[in-house]
C-alpha cells in the first residue's frame, strides 16, 4: 500500500539498525524517552524493539492523553453524563478508564447516555440532530487534539448550536516534559519529540530542553522508519557530543507549527492556573481551559462540576512509569492487580499506554521470542 | 539479575492468567459480547458454570452428539447486526451462513436449522419480506432446509427492528474428530481467503466515518469449502471460521486449546487493500476484525500444500494461503512476525472496537 510500505521496508531498518548500533559505545547504557503514546504504540506494533541492541532502552513518556487524566476528571465527566438530557460523547479509548466508581463503560450499562464519536464535529452533528438534549464532548488531550475541539466550539458559536459544550481536559506537553526533567531520579539521555503535537506547536518549543538541560530531542514521525531514523539521529547527536532540537519528521512538521491551529486554541481556550496529572501530580500551566467568552460551551461552567479530588491508588505506581523511573513489569501490581481488562492505572487502560502496549506486546523475553520466531 | 526479576514476574503473571476466570463486573457491559476476554470470562464464569457438562465443556462452534449409532452437530447463533442491510448481504443470509458454518467447520454435513425472529413493534413487512427471501436463497445455495421457527414481537424502542436467531442440525459422515485442541508443533496454519472484509464492510455501512469503499461483506456457507478440504486430505487437525473477533481470536484458541505457540508472518496474512487501508485510518488491526465466509485451517504440515491446492480450488478459497506454522514454545501463546521485521505477541481482544457487527 503506497505512503504506508515505504515507511516500514525491512532492508532499510536492517540498514539503519546496523549504522544505530556502530554508533553505541561499548559499555555505555542509553535510555531514550519515546514522550508520545502513539509511538510506543508503534514500537510494539511494529515489534521495533527487535533492531536495537540491548544497550538501549525506550522509555514510554507521559503522551497518551487518556493515561494522564486523574480519576477526580473521569468522576467529575460520569456525573455530568448523568445529568438529566445529557449526551456524553467522548472517542472510544476513554471509555474503560477508570473513575473511583467505574468507567464511562460502566455508567453507559447503567443508563448514561454515552456514545463513541470520532471528531468532535461528530458531536455537534449529534447535538443538531436532539436540540432537545444537551450534548457534551469529553475533550481530551495535547495541542494535538486541542484544535479541533476548539474549531467546534468556533463552528458551534458560528452557528448558534446553545446545546453543546465541551469538557474541556486539553492538556499541554512541554510542562509535562520539564516536570519530568525537573525530577530527582531522572536517568533519560534524549528525547524522540511527539510528532502530532509538533505539528500543532512547532519544534521551536523545545529549545530549552536542549539548551538548558543539555538534552538532545529529535521530532519523529509515526511509522517504524520514522522512529529508526530519529534513534539513529539522537544517537548520532550523542555520540557527537551535541545536544540540539532536530526534525526528522519534515514532511509534516514545519519549525514554527502551525500557526491557524494555534490561533484556534488560542481564541477558545486559555492555560489554567494549574491542573492534576494523573501520577505526576499537579502541574502548573499546564491545561487548557475554556474562555469567559465561550462560558456556553464550557460544560465545566455550565453543570456545576463537583470538582472531585480522587488520590491515585496507593499500590499504582504509574507515575514512576511515566517518568520512566519503572519498567511497566517494576510496578507492583502490574499484570496481577492491574490488567487490561481491570486497570487500575491509567497506563493500564489504553493500548498506547505503557504497560497495556508491554502487556500486550511484550510480555516474553525477547530471547524466547527470537527462537520461536526462527523459521 | 534484572532479567531473572522480568521472568518471574511474566510466570506470577501467566498463573495468574490460568486460574479460573471471575466476572468481576455487576452489569454487562458492550465488552461482554466482543468476542475477546470479557465474553470468555462471561461463558466461563456464568454460562459453562451453570450449564457444565462433557458435551458443552470443549467450548467449540458446535456440540457433537451421538444418537442412534449416527453422530449429529448442532449450533445456535443469534444475529444483531446494525445496519439490517449492508454492501453484499444483509442479516438473513449471515444469520443462515454463521449456522451452516458452525457446523460445516465442526466436520459435519449442515442438513437442518430453526429460525426464531424477534421483532420491534413497528419494523416495515417489506424489510421483514426481503430479510426472509435472502434467507431462503442463502439456505437454498447452502442445501439445508429451515424446518422450524419461532415470531416474537416486542414493544417499540425494545429491540432495534429485527433480531434473528439460527440453530442448526448437521450430520458428522466422516470418521474421526476436527478440534483445535489437536493442533501440534509442526502444523500449518491456514486462512481461506483475505481476511477482515465483513467488519470493514458493516463498520463502513454504518456512515459514520465518512469513508466510502468498494467493499463488500463476505457471507457465505463454507460447508462446500470443507468438503473439498477434507476429501482432498486427511491432515486436517481443526478448523473454525473467523467471525467476531477475527482470525486472531481464533489463533489465540488454537494456542490455548493445544498448549502450543501460533507464529504468524504478517506478510503471508492474504488483506484487500481496502480492508487495509480503512484499518490504516481507523487504527485497527484487521487481525481482529470480522469475517462471515472465512476459515482458519490448522493442518499437518506435510498436507500443507495439498490443503491450499484444494482449499484454492473452490472459488471460495481462491485467496487462501498458509499464514504461519505451529511451535511448542511459549505454549498458549499467538506471536506475529511483523512485515516490518520485528515481532510482537498477538493477545484476545479486550474491548471491541466495533460492536454489533453480527
Amino acid at each position: 500500500m503506497r505512503f504506508v510500505d515505504e515507511f516500514r521496508d525491512a532492508e532499510k531498518a536492517q540498514a539503519l539498525a546496523a549504522q544505530i548500533a556502530g554508533l553505541c559505545e561499548p559499555g555505555r547504557q542509553y535510555k531514550l524517552m519515546e514522550v508520545c503514546g502513539g509511538h510506543t504504540h508503534t514500537i510494539y506494533k511494529h515489534g521495533l524493539e527487535d533492531y536495537l541492541p540491548e544497550t538501549i532502552t525506550l522509555v514510554h513518556g507521559p503522551g497518551c492523553p487518556v493515561c494522564v487524566i486523574p480519576m477526580g476528571r473521569v468522576d467529575d465527566a460520569i456525573f455530568i453524563a448523568r445529568q438529566p438530557d445529557v449526551i456524553m460523547t467522548t472517542f472510544g479509548d476513554m471509555m474503560r478508564v477508570p473513575g473511583s466508581h467505574g468507567s464511562f463503560f460502566d455508567a453507559k450499562a447503567e443508563g448514561a447516555d454515552i456514545r463513541m464519536v470520532y471528531s468532535p464535529l461528530d458531536s455537534l452533528k449529534i447535538a443538531r440532530q436532539h436540540p432537545d438534549k444537551r450534548v457534551v464532548f469529553m475533550a481530551i488531550g495535547f495541542e494535538t487534539t486541542a484544535p479541533s475541539s476548539a474549531m467546534t466550539v468556533l463552528r458551534a458559536a458560528a452557528e448558534g448550536i446553545e446545546n453543546f459544550s465541551i469538557f474541556c481536559n486539553h492538556v499541554t506537553i512541554i510542562p509535562a516534559i520539564k516536570a519530568i526533567l525537573d525530577s530527582p531520579d531522572l536517568r533519560l539521555d534524549g528525547f524522540i519529540g511527539p510528532g502530532h503535537v509538533s505539528t500543532v506547536i512547532g519544534c521551536r518549543p523545545y529549545e530549552f530542553i536542549a539548551g538548558d538541560y543539555g538534552k538532545p530531542l529529535v521530532c519523529a514521525g509515526f511509522e517504524p522508519l520514522d522512529l529508526l531514523q530519529s534513534i539513529y539521529m539522537l544517537m548520532l547527536q550523542l555520540a557527537q557530543g551535541r545536544s540540539q532540537v532536530e526534525n526528522q519528521y519534515t514532511r509534516v512538521v514545519a519549525w514554527d507549527g502551525n500557526p491557524k491551529a494555534l490561533r484556534a486554541i488560542n481564541e477558545v481556550m486559555e492555560l489554567r492556573p494549574y491542573f492534576e496529572w494523573r501520577g505526576l501530580g499537579f502541574i502548573s500551566h499546564s491545561a487548557l481551559r475554556v474562555r469567559e467568552r465561550y462560558a456556553g460551551f464550557d460544560a465545566e461552567r455550565l453543570f456545576l462540576v463537583p470538582g472531585v479530588r480522587v488520590a491515585d491508588p496507593k499500590a499504582c505506581q504509574c507515575g514512576e512509569v511515566l517518568k520512566g523511573v519503572l519498567k511497566p513489569w517494576e510496578c507492583k501490581v502490574f499484570g496481577t492487580a492491574c490488567t487490561p481488562e481491570t486497570p487500575i492505572g491509567t497506563c493500564m487502560v489504553s493500548p498506547e499506554g505503557a504497560c497495556a502496549a508491554y502487556y500486550n506486546f511484550g510480555r516474553f523475553t525477547r530471547e524466547r521470542v527470537k527462537e520461536a520466531t526462527r523459521s | 539479575m534484572t532479567a531473572d526479576r522480568e521472568q518471574q514476574v511474566l510466570d506470577r503473571i501467566e498463573k495468574a492468567r490460568r486460574r479460573r476466570p471471575k466476572l468481576k463486573e455487576e452489569r454487562i457491559t458492550l465488552a461482554h459480547g466482543s468476542g475477546g476476554k470479557a465474553s470468555a470470562t462471561l461463558v466461563e464464569a456464568v454460562f459453562l458454570e451453570a450449564f457444565r457438562n462433557p458435551l458443552l465443556e470443549p467450548l467449540e462452534d458446535g456440540a457433537v452428539l451421538a444418537a442412534g449409532g449416527a453422530r449429529l452437530a448442532f449450533t445456535t447463533d443469534s444475529f444483531v447486526v446494525s445496519p439490517l442491510f449492508f454492501p453484499g448481504g444483509d442479516i438473513g443470509d449471515l444469520a443462515v451462513n454463521g449456522t451452516v458454518n458452525d457446523l460445516a467447520v465442526s466436520g459435519a454435513r449442515p442438513l437442518w436449522l430453526s429460525a426464531g425472529f424477534i421483532l420491534e413493534e413497528g419494523f416495515p413487512v417489506a424489510d421483514l419480506e426481503r430479510i426472509v427471501a435472502s434467507m431462503a436463497a442463502a439456505a437454498r445455495a447452502a442445501g439445508v432446509q429451515v424446518v422450524t421457527g419461532d415470531t416474537k414481537v416486542v414493544q417499540r424502542g425494545k429491540a432495534d427492528g429485527c433480531y434473528v436467531n439460527t440453530a442448526g442440525v448437521g450430520v458428522i459422515e466422516r470418521t474421526g474428530t476436527l478440534e483445535l485442541a489437536a493442533a501440534r508443533p509442526g502444523d500449518a496454519v491456514i486462512v481461506s481467503g483475505p481476511i477482515g472484509d465483513h467488519g470493514v464492510t458493516v463498520m463502513l455501512a454504518r456512515g459514520e466515518l465518512d469513508i466510502e469503499s468498494e467493499v463488500v461483506t463476505d457471507t457465505a456457507p463454507l460447508a462446500g469449502l470443507v468438503e473439498r478440504l477434507l476429501d482432498a486430505t486427511e491432515g486436517v487437525r481443526g478448523l473454525r471460521d473467523a467471525t467476531r473477533g477475527g482470525v486472531a481470536t481464533i489463533l489465540n484458541e488454537v494456542a490455548r486449546a493445544a498448549g502450543v505457540a501460533v507464529v504468524i508472518e504478517e506478510d503471508a496474512v492474504p488483506v484487500r487493500t481496502e480492508v487495509r487501508g480503512a484499518c490504516e485510518l481507523l487504527g485497527i488491526d484487521p487481525l481482529y476484525v470480522a469475517c462471515e465466509g472465512r476459515m482458519v485451517a490448522v493442518v499437518d504440515g506435510s498436507a500443507a500444500e495439498a490443503a491450499v491446492a484444494a482449499l484454492r480450488s473452490h472459488p471460495l478459497g481462491e485467496g487462501a494461503a498458509v499464514i504461519g506454522r505451529v511451535k511448542d514454545d511459549p505454549p498458549g501463546l499467538v506471536l506475529l512476525r511483523t512485515s516490518f521485521g520485528g515481532t510482537r505477541i498477538v493477545d484476545l481482544l479486550v474491548g471491541d472496537p466495533l460492536p454489533r457487527i453480527c
